[in-house]
């Protein structure tokens, strides 16, 4: 059992609160991953930024593992990165579990216009009525869906 | 427009991007196992549940709070000409439905989309499959919108 981490959780929301912080001031974009990963098709008008945001995002795990190794999962000192197993129950297998997990993120972060980036930090930080919306339907279906299948 | 090609504002993206990529392994939302004990609130009355994912969306909240307050005081962003605020306000259908889809996908996993990108850095088995199909429902959800929609919020966005 992993014990819960308040000091890495508080630095690390600090930092990803920066970095939507930068992105609003520097450019009036919001930092959605869903957002800037979605519109990364047509008729998006603007690729690039969208692909540095992306790249640079892979890049600042990727050096934060080997700056602080050993403090989480994927550093060279720490636990090696894992996606979830399916619970015991489902038969299928795990590469269609998590399509469907991926399709219905995807999908759903579409049509819902937000992730938890986007709604989560940066829609309740501007007050978005819609955001508030859906950050309580999305939380709380979440948890509903780990209850309901028992994954943990 | 044409500004969002020049190197500041390429460079500011690439700062936010890194920054955003270090926060959430140093916040270890990265690992999908720890996002998944935080959901699972089953765990409370045992004690085993694990709250780390609150205490990194607070901070994260209070201090673009405190950007968004700043930038309400200016007429424009440093490198771009407006603010880019997402054009809808009204609650619809579109809205209660995705996050009700996106919140089943989150459940069965605990990955959203800043720690699947972010994955990329360690490559775990299956991450590849996640993404394929985290695109493909990305675009099909484009094709379910209202028309004129999608449009706008690429525009907006």
């Amino acid at each position: 059992m992993e014990a819960f981490s308040p000091l890495p959780a508080l630095v690390g929301g600090a930092l990803i609160g920066l970095a939507s912080a930068v992105l609003w001031l520097g450019n009036g974009r919001i930092a959605g991953v869903s957002g800037i990963f979605g519109q990364l098709l047509p008729p998006a008008s603007t690729v690039v930024w969208r692909l540095v945001f992306l790249i640079a995002l892979v890049g600042g795990a990727l050096a934060a593992a080997y700056l602080l190794p050993g403090l989480g999962v994927g550093g060279p000192g720490g636990r090696p990165a894992a996606l979830a197993t399916p619970p015991a129950w489902f038969t299928g297998g795990a590469p269609l579990w998590i399509v469907a997990s991926g399709l219905l993120t995807g999908f759903g972060t579409k049509i819902g216009n937000g992730c938890t980036s986007g709604h989560g930090v940066c829609g309740i930080a501007r007050l978005s009525k819609r955001s508030f919306v859906a950050v309580g339907i999305f939380f709380a279906v979440a948890i509903l869906t780990v209850t309901l299948t028992g994954i943990v | 427009m044409s500004k969002s090609t020049s190197l500041p504002y390429l460079l500011t993206a690439a700062v936010s991007g890194a920054l955003f990529g270090a926060g959430l392994y140093v916040s270890q939302m990265v690992d999908p196992l720890k996002v998944l004990r935080f959901l699972d609130f089953t765990a409370i009355p045992t004690g085993g549940w694990d709250p780390s994912l609150a205490f990194v969306i607070g901070p994260a909240i209070v201090v673009m709070f405190i950007a968004v307050r700043i930038g309400n005081r200016q007429k424009a962003p440093a490198f771009d000409m407006r603010f880019h605020e997402p054009q809808f306000t009204r609650i619809d259908a579109p809205l209660v439905l995705g996050a009700v889809l996106f919140g089943i996908g989150w459940g069965m996993s605990g990955i959203c989309p800043g720690p699947a990108i972010s994955l990329i850095a360690f490559w775990p088995s299956n991450l590849l499959i996640y993404l394929l199909a985290l695109f493909v429902g990305s675009y099909a959800g484009a094709f379910v919108l209202p028309s004129g929609r999608t449009k706008r919020l690429a525009v907006a966005q």
